[in-house]
């Protein structure tokens, strides 16, 4: 365990990290969160982004009449998608720029990675390059979720009954994975050989990429929506449960016939996974508005914040180092912990 | 394939956006009946989710271009199909500050209203935001019965509808009014009916229905329904009701319900019932597309109602005589 992570000292003194969230008044549903260096961003439902930094908060109207549909952080900069069909990234001073006008098509999912943003609305997915050459394609059905290969230019799309795995820079027609059904979110695992969705059907379905033998993590009881991987990549966590449910991944053939851990047992359902970025720590955030940190290691948990008024928690996200975690809620609350040193 | 629930969620669904599905062929009017609704001064701030986009628009209103993508659900069961697009506008629309006053789902013209009502049932997220208040069907009485001959989808979305809104009712003849409206109620006798021109209704006749209009198959006649069934058969879809004069027995009738959606529900198109429970001081009331059911016990039988039991079934090839049977062995 690194020293940004509460070490077995800290955890043995403190009890709960309550005292360590600045609040945040989001006002409006937080549909993403992420950090660009120092400062936490929270996407918003009104179309601002919310900043906050040791300055204070300010509010920048990047999608202005619109709302933010879907968000990633991407290094220096937060990418937003909009219902006003835009992709705009907003940098940590406030600025933002347009990266892609879709003329008012709904941008339903975006995705980074080095310095390449990809994005789509309905059927068509675009990707562009660190140098802004942007490329597109047409998916079989509406692409509900993107993401990045860990290695080389290539993205997982999922989409209605199956995937599709598209190289950007080749003319190569996308590589088809084909599973029956609605899928949603979008992942790799680190180390490359997984790609995983959640789905409509209350479950995760993933392939094997080497021989696309086909994984299904299935028993929630609702969508599992939120993903988030450890930092040693051998662990992946899902929300859609009343606990973070955790699938082993060092195994060759991944969580295949292996029953997941789950941690942070609460009667309520989880919504949100943000794995900490340099310890076997997670953040769990939680329907009523909860939010709490549970180290795998010896499942000791900590609240960060009690349940509250103001919905479910939409958005989590740590900062590069693990010293802060931004959240908010579908009500507009939100807050900012900073882990006690 | 969902179970009936249990029973008891705390009745009408408050705080959820109602959601009006407008359905009707090719020409019938209902880019006209949406422009009425939406100009007329109501005061309501409605997302409206259309096909295509230009006819449609008011400065209020929020307009969204869908893509009617139908897609079956994983669950080995064919007609659980739902409107993937409509789960991703709605999820999208409940981010928006504000929110709204109710949604309106216009459909093509050749849409099968099945998977739109079903994505009301099959998805848990849009479930808990919105509740299904009305499928509104736009029939041409001009051209309805051509229509009846050369389109399946005409006869689903007349059997589908709560409320009906029969146009162009000036370019036809008493007479041949008088023969639409038979091949429409021999199709769907229970829901309400509106004749009109330039698909002119009051926006209440059309929004605001709640909940399928329950209570109305309460309310019909039986002599009118026979009537209705037996004059035409211009379509092979029926409807059967069965009343139960008192308590029918939940025990018997819950697990007979699911079991015949499940093993009918290719031919079931909508089901529809209001019950007395034994010893139940709430009515329970469900509905159904399918195989999809959805119920719940709602508000007390007040003390000057008769305790009745009843039940619509609109489908295809439905056997009449077992349905009663069936039903009438769970009375009490």
């Amino acid at each position: 365990m690194t020293s940004a992570a509460p070490n077995a000292t800290a955890a043995g003194a403190v009890t709960s990290l309550l005292d360590h969230v600045r609040p945040l008044d989001a006002g409006a549903h937080v549909t993403g969160a992420a950090f660009a260096g120092e400062t936490a961003m929270l996407a918003l439902g009104d179309g601002c982004v919310l900043l906050c930094d040791a300055a204070g908060e300010r509010r920048v109207d990047a999608h202005p009449g619109g709302a933010v549909l879907a968000a990633v952080g991407a290094g220096d900069i937060f990418v937003t998608g909009g219902d006003d069909g835009r992709v705009v990234a907003t940098q940590a001073n406030g600025e933002t720029r347009t990266i892609s006008d879709e003329k008012g098509r709904w941008i339903d999912a975006v995705a980074a990675s080095g310095g390449a943003i990809a994005w789509s609305c309905g059927k068509q997915v675009a990707a562009r390059d660190a140098k802004g050459n942007v490329r597109r394609m047409e998916a079989p059905s509406s692409v509900r979720g993107i993401a990045f290969a860990p290695k080389g230019y290539r993205l997982g799309l999922a989409h209605y009954n199956g995937a599709s795995l598209w190289f950007p820079n080749t003319d190569a027609a996308p590589e088809a994975l084909f599973w029956k059904g609605s899928h949603l979110d979008a992942c790799f695992s680190p180390d490359g050989r997984f790609f995983i969705t959640s789905m409509q059907e209350n479950m995760l379905h993933g392939w094997r990429l080497a021989d696309k033998k086909d994984m299904r993590m299935s028993g929630y009881p609702a969508k599992p929506r939120s993903l988030s991987w450890s930092h040693d990549g051998l662990w992946m966590a899902s929300s859609g449960a009343d606990a973070a449910i955790i699938w082993p991944f060092e195994a060759k053939d991944g969580p295949m016939g292996k029953a997941p851990r789950e941690c942070g047992v609460r009667p309520a359902k989880v919504t949100q996974v943000a794995f900490h970025p340099q310890a076997l720590i997670i953040a769990i955030g939680y329907d009523d508005g909860a939010v709490m940190l549970v180290r795998l290691t010896d499942n000791s948990e900590l609240m960060a914040r009690m349940p509250a008024p103001g919905g479910p928690v939409t958005a989590m996200a740590w900062d590069a180092k693990g010293k802060r975690l931004v959240f908010g809620t579908a009500d507009g609350a939100g807050g900012l912990l900073t882990l006690p040193v | 394939m969902p179970d009936m629930p249990e029973t008891n969620t705390g009745a009408d669904a408050s705080g959820k956006i109602p959601v009006t599905v407008l359905t009707g062929y090719l020409g019938a009017g209902k880019t006209t009946l949406l422009n009425r609704i939406l100009s007329e001064p109501h005061g309501k701030k409605f997302a409206v989710i259309v096909n295509e986009f230009g006819e449609v628009g008011i400065d209020n209103d929020l307009v969204v271009g869908a893509d009617e993508e139908v897609f079956e659900m994983n669950n080995g069961c064919v007609c659980c199909t739902v409107r993937g697009d409509l789960i991703r506008i709605i999820d999208g629309l409940m981010k928006r500050k504000g929110g709204f006053d109710g949604i309106i789902v216009e459909t093509t013209g050749l849409a099968d209203p099945a998977p739109v009502a079903q994505t009301f049932f099959m998805d848990q997220d849009v479930q808990d935001r919105t509740r299904l208040d009305a499928v509104v069907t736009v029939v041409d009485a001009k051209w309805l019965t051509q229509r009846l001959k050369d389109a399946p989808e005409a006869h689903n979305q007349i059997a589908f509808a709560d409320v009906l809104i029969l146009n162009k009712t000036d370019l036809v003849t008493p007479e041949e009014l008088a023969a639409v409206e038979a091949q429409v109620r021999a199709i769907n006798p229970y829901a309400r009916l509106h004749r009109t021109q330039n698909a002119k209704v009051a926006i209440d006749d059309v929004l605001g229905r709640n909940a399928f209009d329950l209570d109305r198959i309460m309310e019909l006649e039986p002599d009118f329904l026979e009537e209705g069934h037996h004059a035409h058969h211009d379509s092979d879809i029926q409807s059967v009701a069965v009343t139960v004069d008192g308590d029918v027995d939940p025990d018997k009738f819950l697990p007979w319900l699911n079991d015949y959606a499940q093993r009918e529900g290719a031919n079931l198109l909508r089901s529809k019932g209001i019950l007395a429970f034994r010893g139940e001081p709430k009515r329970f009331v469900f509905q159904g597309v399918h195989m999809m059911l959805d119920g719940d016990l709602q508000r007390d039988w007040r003390p000057d109602e008769k305790r009745t039991s009843k039940i619509v079934m609109i489908g295809r090839d439905l056997d009449r005589e077992a349905i009663e049977k069936a039903f009438r062995a769970c009375a009490v």
